[in-house]
């Protein structure tokens, strides 16, 4: 049988993630990302062209059922202030966790790549 | 004072009656702590300066005579995917190994709002994927029942410290059976409550259109105090409900007779196993003779939620974990010369095996050419699933099922099988999907002594007739502790 994904794919997709792989861990995923999409493919089996695709619950569960959509959700939305229902977090706890900082900013490697 | 008997009410009238304080009773879970988890693994931090802090303020309270509030003095647990202020919340991942939150999960601080207080953060499968809590990257949990077993997962800490009695109420998470199928697993009772109806601020993300947070106890009535302490809108979290919050615990006492139950074929097929099927049919047959109907119902896309849930759970995850990239907090690998390469170093050797593989799946799945055939069929599919249960509902007011294939399986029996493992939650997965609340309950036990669950599910924010259903078995055929 053929296979769906093939190693290039698995250095695609592991490039579109930011996730840098060993080769022994492109091999395994080679294998399971295979036998998971070979299983998912009894997802065509059914008809769904008339079947409107279902992103949140609230998609067919609103609060309001006479709204849909956005309107839904209108119990969020509240005014534009200042300061919003919780100010910021201070400076210096935003970067508490920081993995390297000046004090300021979070400190990165080069950007450019040249 | 027996830690096993303890529930919520339990400790709170004693607190308030002054016959224990809630110091000692914190310090007592402790000692039991100590001895215990070595050997089971529930907990992976444990927050001592801030449960004293707050069982002394309790005491402090019940000293002064106060009306304490409903968990009042209560240990409790939390899965370490919710957020705790200043106390140590990895998610089960190294890439998040020294994390300390700035900021408390709302449903953490509402439970300690209600007096509780809180012991320590709960070893689960890391960012809550996986059925085992074998996914950990600190270490595997045990089942309290048998060693040699998985407490379920991925809420296994959950679960385990709940049946070992090191907490007397766990909150879990649950995005395709997290807090279900731990549950069946240990022997406890596990509610995954409506999309919506609690809050998630300050829970990490896995699959936003399906994360779920609820409680994990030893009675269905503390499981319904504590739903109602966390439930409602929380203006930090658009996709909290703001529908009113029942009282959950005084709806238990309302009769069953004369409900509706629907049991569908589909949970009763091949690859259940006998003796769970003999005790969650003999289940169905006592909640009739205490005046339930029972109604045949179909849910007849039953077979594609798996496939349709690793497809839609991994494409939200490859979103939501794209944030653990080495620049604002958690681990960062050092030795990267430019940004891209750090990223990618820091991702590729701080997240597991697991983790790493469903990052890859939902990203496939969403990747350009694929997007339609994947991402766009599953969403299509979860409609006719949400369908199925609008049109059970139509008929019955609650629908039993077992909770889970299979009794606990041993460690390591399917790490080396990723969909054998997937195929755990096959029983779980619907009710996430079409955002129907669960609650799994003990309704026996296999020849081995292991427990077995019983899943009851509801109509949209119906928490008060499933956990009616529960009580009423519960308080007939549960097992007394």
């Amino acid at each position: 049988m053929k296979m769906k994904v093939t190693e290039k794919d698995v250095a695609n997709v592991a490039d579109l993630a930011n996730l840098e792989l060993t080769e022994a861990e492109r091999a395994v995923l080679l294998r399971d990302l295979n036998s998971i999409l070979d299983y998912i493919d009894r997802l065509n089996q059914l008809d769904t062209t008339e079947v409107p695709p279902m992103a949140q619950v609230s998609d067919r569960y609103g609060i309001d059922q006479s709204k849909t959509g956005s309107e839904r959700f209108a119990y969020s939305s509240r005014e534009d202030v200042l300061e919003g229902l919780r100010k910021s977090l201070p400076h210096n706890v935003a970067l508490q966790n920081a993995p390297d900082s000046d004090g300021t900013f979070f400190k990165v490697p080069k950007v450019i790549e040249k | 004072m027996e830690l096993s008997s303890l529930t919520i009410d339990a400790v709170r009238s004693a607190v308030q009656e002054r016959k224990i304080t809630a110091t000692s009773l914190a310090e007592a879970f402790y000692t039991k702590i100590e001895k215990d988890d070595p050997k089971i693994g529930a907990y992976l931090i444990l927050s001592k300066e801030r449960a004293l802090a707050k069982a002394a303020e309790i005491d402090a309270s019940a000293v002064k005579g106060d009306k304490l509030p409903p968990l009042a003095g209560v240990p409790v647990g939390i899965k370490d995917v919710m957020m705790t202020c200043g106390v140590r919340t990895t998610a089960g991942s190294k890439v998040l190994g020294n994390y300390i939150p700035p900021y408390d999960c709302t449903a953490v601080a509402r439970m300690e709002a209600a007096g509780a207080v809180v012991l320590g953060k709960l070893n689960c499968d890391e960012f809550a994927m996986g059925s085992s809590n074998e996914n950990s990257a600190w270490r595997p949990v045990h089942n309290p029942r048998d060693l040699s077993r998985v407490p379920g997962g991925s809420s296994g800490g959950s679960a385990a410290a709940v049946a070992a009695d090191m907490a007397v109420a766990t909150l879990g998470s649950d995005t395709g059976g997290s807090i279900r199928q731990p549950a069946s697993f240990c022997g406890v009772v596990g509610l995954m409550p409506t999309y919506g109806r609690v809050s998630r601020y300050g829970l990490i993300a896995f699959a936003s259109s399906l994360d779920r947070i609820g409680p994990l106890t030893k009675t269905v009535k503390d499981a319904a105090t504590v739903l109602r302490t966390i439930a409602g809108r929380d203006p930090m979290d658009a996709t909290s409900a703001d529908v009113p919050v029942p009282d959950y615990v005084a709806e238990l006492e309302k009769p069953v007779r004369g409900l509706k139950l629907g049991v569908a074929k589909e949970y009763f097929g091949e690859g259940l196993d006998p003796e769970v099927r003999k005790s969650v049919e003999s289940a169905v047959q006592k909640l009739a003779a205490s005046g339930c109907e029972i109604v045949p119902v179909s849910l007849p896309h039953t077979e594609y939620a798996i496939p349709t849930y690793y497809i839609l759970a991994t494409a939200e995850a490859s979103s939501n974990l794209a944030r653990f990239d080495g620049v604002r907090y958690g681990y960062r690998a050092r030795d990267a010369r430019t940004l891209s390469e750090m990223y990618r170093r820091t991702r590729g050797q701080g997240f597991g095996t697991e983790v790493k593989r469903r990052i890859m799946l939902g990203t496939y799945a969403l990747s350009a050419g694929y997007y339609d055939a994947y991402y766009l069929k599953a969403q299509k599919v979860r409609t006719l699933l949400a369908r199925d249960f609008e049109e059970a509902f139509k008929n019955v007011d609650a629908i039993v099922t077992p909770t889970s294939p299979t009794a606990a399986f041993k460690l390591g029996e399917k790490v080396d099988d990723p969909l054998s493992m997937y195929l755990a939650d096959i029983f779980t997965v619907t009710a996430d999907l079409a955002g129907i609340p669960g609650i799994s309950i003990p309704c026996g036990e296999t020849k081995d002594n292991l427990p077995i669950g019983l899943q009851i599910l509801g109509k949209h924010f119906d928490e008060a007739t499933i956990l009616r259903v529960a009580h009423a078995y519960e308080a007939e055929h549960g097992v007394k502790n």
